[in-house]
């Protein structure tokens, strides 16, 4: 297909602009329905409780309240708990988990009742006067603690706190660490996060009593999933059930990738009540009802030759489950699992992972999913093997990269699309000017004053666009890896583009309208993308997992070729000429020596449509869909270079420079290309220095508002430097990879060894996240005999 | 209670809660559901709207301390007359600003933003990247890491200084 590429590279303005900054943006709290009814969730403080009752009486009676429901009064609304579709073992343990608790609540946030209202104000007043007489049980928030002996129990009905253990070997582990040099060991603890879109949580549920039928508005990343998940879970025929993705949502970073009690709730609370009812999440109430993410404990044990060449790897990780399974939590480490020899080579590698309940909020895919965890872990661990056999920290990684190629195979067992990871860290390097900071370095440390610098390296590979569907399914995923587009030419010449991705702030419309455009060879402004309805656009598998450009923007590409395909026969069959001697470029076809006998897409549109002499066996109308299921992951790179200052006595971290040099493959807009990067950036660093989410023993969250829950600021920033190096994955046609995720999962090992680069010639060689002034503070003691 | 105010231009009065938020008022009352509440604590700044010129957190505001005051939201920072539809050709030059600079993905915190942004500049038209990050300090924005948010405030700078002085100083708020 021969496309002039007039708008594919360029940083077009983004369509979904005018209306975000004029106030005019679509999002679910501004929809109101008549009669609409609110709902209002009673939720425990407790970590672990027994319900010995529910009394919603004094709630019942209050003014505006229609109705006051608890956990056991709602148990016949349910076909099936909430979803969860990520069985990593065959013997993996999974608990029920109601919308609503019926008889224990095992996490501070559980509902235990619901209140519906006919405001919002005056369901959570009534919310207060429900009374609920709790058995207080011991909780137990930590991975460790939860699975030693005689902890408390998450779940009775199981043995211990074990959901599951995963684990994968490729080659002979033993023998690669027997005749190593060097083995270094280390354990790190991944924090929790929280995910922190900026736009909390939303459902409004509307029911047509008389027909069965079924609407559900809700602030999703995965309406077309959740519509297969609604329908199993509350017994409601699928055919029945349309929900609808906002057309602005604000933000998701995972925590909208999954299927929540209130939307299960709003659904039930619509059909029992005829009226549609609305629940919207305050901040804290999200804090604890939204997925976190992160919460493990990692070791990880590299063997390798005395000049840095690494042979082996082993990896065991804990991770938390939270107090039930979530929509894909299970299978978070397992993007991870084989990634933890990052872009390096080796013989062998094992790795193990053991999912633990905990009586906390659940976990699940948060912005890298598994992926920050693993690069972490192996960016952490490099920098210590440079210490150890006395190598420069760009040197090791250089020394291990794996070679450049197509379908390199990795020790971790997957074969990466496109591999050269020695261009990306020249250019990092080049960008630092490495050799001036390493002077300028040694003359600080040589002053001997207070503030002190260092630099940290992360050279990643990720994997993103989740696929092909066969591979999903050896590793038990329980859904395919495809997504789905619809390319259609109106009869006036524009175009719309149909697509399964459910864009919330990523800028598809945009994108997508660069892909069109440019295939068809009509202006950008003559696309429409609609997205996000499942009675619009009927399949998809959605946004999550860097997978929407790799996965749904290649079916666009691929539907533009066989409507240009198409277009090709009725324009042959209309000029009388065979199609081979049509020449196609820029939406104009034309007969090939005869430049002046042409026809252009707008024409052949309308031809189409009045499909008044058309080719045989053709139909009327040009459109064509496409569903993609690619052949493989992709696998995008890079290197992260981040320049700190410390102050030594008072432990403070001032990020000084932070450069990003990312391979994502070709670019279909530059500008949203580096956005993407500098958010993930922002995500990753907020991780090494600010947020952790921390419980006490009896389950309270302790950072329940964003008060105390350290979301950074501009003022915590520098601006970042981002360059790109340009690798074209082999995985499908337009050689593009996924650039969601990739800013945070290289940049939190980056800050984190920039602080330990610049404390080395005071013996520190760890601080963990998050690195707070105190943290770093009492490293620099401990590293110098005094006490932590 | 009853209260009286102009809301972007426009008189509104009425009887309202005591206790209604002023992010509620604006948003259920007046319909301007711009203004986007992200935390109600008083953190995030997604509420920003402007008092008599001046912003505000809405989510930390009751619509009865409004009374005899002017607001100003997001729908009125373009320069669309009073209660007429805002087009792309009305954007308000800190509006136009980031939208050139990708200042914006989901979008939500946006409109806050906006508001601080179109304050400060008035108060500070020259300002540097380091004042920038400081005067948004009070707003979170997930989506961007800030980067783009600082330099569409520097062009919105840019943008007002060309537009002349004229444009700027005759704000009679």
């Amino acid at each position: 297909m021969a496309t002039a590429e007039k708008y594919v590279g360029g940083g077009v303005p983004r369509k979904e602009d005018p209306k975000l900054l004029t106030g005019q943006g679509q999002f679910l709290e501004g929809l109101t329905l008549p009669g609409m009814l609110h709902a209002a969730l009673v939720r425990s403080p407790h970590g672990s409780a027994r319900i010995n009752s529910v009394d919603v009486s004094a709630a019942a009676a209050a003014e505006g309240v229609v109705a006051a429901l608890s956990g056991a009064d709602l148990a016949d609304e349910w076909a099936a708990g909430l979803p969860m579709a990520w069985p990593v073992t065959d013997d993996i343990r999974i608990p029920d988990h109601w919308p609503v608790a019926q008889d224990v609540v095992r996490y501070v946030g559980d509902a235990v009742a619901v209140v519906v209202a006919t405001s919002r104000n005056a369901a959570l007043d009534a919310a207060e006067l429900v009374e609920v007489d709790y058995e207080v049980l011991e909780a137990v928030v930590d991975v460790e603690a939860a699975l030693a002996d005689g902890a408390p129990r998450v779940h009775e009905s199981f043995d211990d706190n074990k959901s599951y253990t995963w684990a994968l070997t490729n080659g002979d582990v033993d023998a690669a660490f027997a005749k190593a040099d060097v083995v270094v060991a280390e354990r790190y603890t991944q924090p929790r996060l929280i995910p922190n879109a900026m736009e909390p949580r939303a459902v409004v549920a509307q029911s047509v009593p008389s027909t069965g039928d079924f609407t559900v508005w809700s602030t999703t990343q995965i309406p077309h999933v959740a519509k297969v998940l609604f329908a199993l879970t509350l017994g409601i025929p699928e055919g029945q059930i349309r929900v609808i993705a906002p057309p602005d949502v604000g933000g998701g970073f995972g925590s909208k990738l999954n299927v929540y009690a209130e939307e299960a709730l709003c659904i039930a609370l619509a059909r029992r009540l005829g009226k549609p009812v609305k629940w919207v999440a305050g901040r804290s109430e999200g804090y604890l009802a939204t997925i976190h993410g992160r919460d493990q404990v990692q070791e990880i044990e590299i063997a390798a030759t005395s000049d840095g060449k690494i042979l082996g790897y082993r990896v065991h990780i804990l991770a938390a489950m939270g107090a039930y399974l979530q929509l894909v939590a299970p299978g978070v480490p397992l993007l991870g699992a084989f990634l933890y020899c990052g872009c390096y080579g080796g013989e062998a590698y094992h790795f193990e992972c053991t999912g633990v309940f905990t009586n906390t909020t659940p976990t699940d895919a948060y912005r890298g999913a598994g992926r920050p965890e693993a690069t972490y872990a192996i960016e952490r661990v490099i920098d210590a093997l440079a210490r150890e056999v006395g190598v420069d920290a760009a040197e090791i990684r250089r020394r291990n990269f794996l070679p450049a190629g197509d379908m390199v195979q990795s020790p971790g067992g997957l074969a990466f699309d496109s591999a050269d990871y020695e261009p990306a860290l020249d250019r990092a390097l080049e960008l630092l000017d490495y050799d001036g900071f390493r002077s300028d370095q040694a003359e600080r440390r040589a002053g001997g004053g207070r503030r002190q610098t260092g630099v940290g390296f992360s050279s990643y590979v990720e994997i993103c666009g989740l696929a092909p569907s066969q591979v999903l399914a050896s590793l038990k995923y329980g859904a395919g890896g495809w997504d789905a587009a619809t390319v259609r030419m109106l009869p006036t010449g524009k175009a719309e583009v149909v697509t399964g991705s459910s864009p919330h702030g990523q800028g598809h419309v945009t994108s997508w309208s660069q892909i069109a455009a440019d295939a068809l060879g009509i202006p950008y402004e003559d696309v429409t993308v609609l997205h996000g309805d499942t009675h619009v656009a009927p399949h998809g598998m959605n946004t999550y997992g860097s997978r929407s450009l790799a996965v749904a923007g290649v079916a666009v590409h691929n539907a533009c070729g066989r409507v240009v395909d198409k277009a090709r026969g009725l324009a042959a069959h209309l000029l009388e000429v065979a199609p081979e001697d049509l020449e196609y470029e820029a939406g104009t076809f034309s007969v090939k020596g005869v430049p002046d006998r042409t026809k252009s897409m707008p024409e052949l549109a309308f031809a189409a449509w009045t499909a008044h002499s058309l080719p045989e066996d053709s139909e009327p109308g040009l459109e064509a869909s496409c569903v993609y299921d690619p052949p493989n992951f992709t696998f995008p790179f890079g290197t992260h270079v981040a320049v700190v200052e410390v102050d030594t006595e008072t432990g403070a971290v001032d990020l000084v420079r932070y450069i990003a040099v990312d391979d994502c493959g070709p670019v279909i807009n530059p500008v949203i290309v580096d956005g993407q990067v500098h958010g993930g950036v922002a995500q990753g660093i907020a991780a090494a220095l600010y947020e952790e989410a921390t419980y006490a023993e009896d389950g309270t969250l302790e950072t329940a508002s964003m008060v105390n829950y350290l979301v950074p600021s501009a003022a915590e920033f520098p601006s970042f430097e981002t360059d790109r190096t340009v690798t074209p994955s082999t995985s499908n046609p337009m050689g593009v990879k996924g650039i969601g995720e990739a800013g945070t999962i290289g940049s939190a090992p980056a800050v984190i060894n920039a602080i330990v680069d610049a404390l080395s010639h005071l013996g520190v060689t760890d601080v963990p996240m998050p690195a707070s002034p105190e943290r770093v503070w009492r490293a620099i003691r401990a590293a110098q005999g005094g006490e932590e | 209670m009853r209260i009286a105010a102009r809301v972007n231009g426009l008189a509104w009065s009425g009887e309202v809660e005591p206790r209604l938020l002023l992010s509620d008022f604006l948003r259920s009352e007046v319909g301007l559901t711009g203004t986007h509440v992200g935390c109600e604590h008083g953190v995030c700044g997604a509420c920003t709207v402007q008092l008599d010129g001046e912003p505000v957190r809405a989510c930390l505001m009751f619509a009865v301390q409004v009374d005899g005051r002017e607001v100003t939201t997001v729908e009125g920072l373009a320069e669309a007359q009073p209660g007429e539809a805002i087009t792309v050709e009305d954007l308000h030059p800190v509006q136009r600003a980031l939208h050139e600079a990708h200042g914006l993905q989901c979008g939500f915190c946006t409109p806050g933003i906006l508001m601080t942004a179109e304050a400060f500049l008035r108060d500070n038209p020259t300002p540097s990247r380091e004042e920038i990050r400081e005067a948004v300090s009070g707003h979170l924005c997930r989506c961007t890491g800030y980067h783009n948010i600082v330099e569409g405030v520097a062009r919105a700078a840019e943008l007002l200084a060309a537009d002349g002085p004229a444009a700027h100083d005759d704000d009679d708020r």
